[in-house]
């Protein structure tokens, strides 16, 4: 992939998500959240990962956000007012959050192999969801079993907890 | 020329930003969706180090694109739930605010 669409998509996905954090209206994040999502899909692809892409876009950028913004208007959930805020909580996150950003910087930074470009890649990476779907069966098979009881559980989950309990 | 290092910058400001939302947003919805941009900000990382790692056979290193495969998997129960338990609060106290809802503060 070509530098100029890696900073194109990159900068899509890390500016959309900041607008996540920033806006103020519910609605506004949800759908900027969606932008991201498709940016971090174009960046899957870009490192020729197409099932992991096309997952984020279905699971992601479909179901999720359908989910969210159902529950964002379900809930009816206005712009916040402008409420007092907390001003050295925020600092304080900011800070935190600062540092943080620092110390991933200065450990990619002296991550040595992390400055080689990508290796070429003889083999077709058209056909991965064969590829993947047989690692997943032939040495994941008690995680991918381990995940099913896991959705199932959350299925179950989530009906008990929506359900109106009987006054 | 684009490096790994780029891919992991990325990866970090974009888990940076979803920690940020975490820390300094109130509401509940908001706070999922930065959880959401950190759990992919993982996800970006762990396939850029698959393609990185190339094996004999010529194909990327599939494990770390089958991890991110569960990663995917959790976090749409994660949202169900947690979409779940936030329409459950909702019934019980009128408001999707943290500011509200500290009982369990210390």
């Amino acid at each position: 992939m070509s530098p100029f669409l890696f900073w194109i998509f990159a900068l899509l996905t890390v500016i959309f998500g900041a607008a996540v954090v920033i806006n103020r209206n519910p609605v506004a994040s949800a759908l900027s959240l969606v932008v991201s999502f498709l940016g971090l899909a174009a960046l899957f692809m870009s490192l020729n990962a197409y099932f992991i892409g096309i997952i984020q876009v279905l699971v992601y950028a479909g179901a999720v956000m359908v989910l969210f913004l159902f529950i964002i208007m379900l809930l009816d959930l206005r712009a916040e007012r402008g409420r007092q805020i907390n001003w050295l909580a925020s600092a304080g996150g900011l800070a935190v959050t600062l540092i943080l950003l620092c110390q991933i910087f200065s450990v990619v930074g002296h991550f040595e192999i992390a400055r080689k470009a990508f290796p070429p890649l003889p083999g077709s990476t058209t056909d991965d969801v064969r590829n993947i779907g047989a690692a997943l069966f032939k040495n994941y098979n008690l995680p991918f079993q381990v995940v099913a009881v896991l959705v199932l559980v959350a299925t179950i989950g989530v009906v008990l907890l929506s359900k109106r309990e009987p006054r | 020329m684009v490096t790994l290092g780029d891919y992991l910058m990325v990866s970090g400001v974009l888990f940076a930003i979803g920690f940020a939302g975490v820390m300094l947003r109130r509401n509940v919805i908001i706070i999922l969706m930065s959880l959401e941009l950190m759990l992919n900000a993982a996800n970006l990382s762990l396939v850029a180090f698959s393609r990185f790692r190339v094996g004999l056979n010529g194909l990327p290193n599939y494990n770390a694109q089958v991890f991110v495969f569960f990663i995917i998997t959790v976090a749409a129960a994660e949202v169900a739930v947690g979409l779940a338990i936030l329409v459950a609060l909702y019934r019980a106290r009128q408001t999707t605010d943290i500011k509200d809802i500290s009982s369990l503060k210390f």
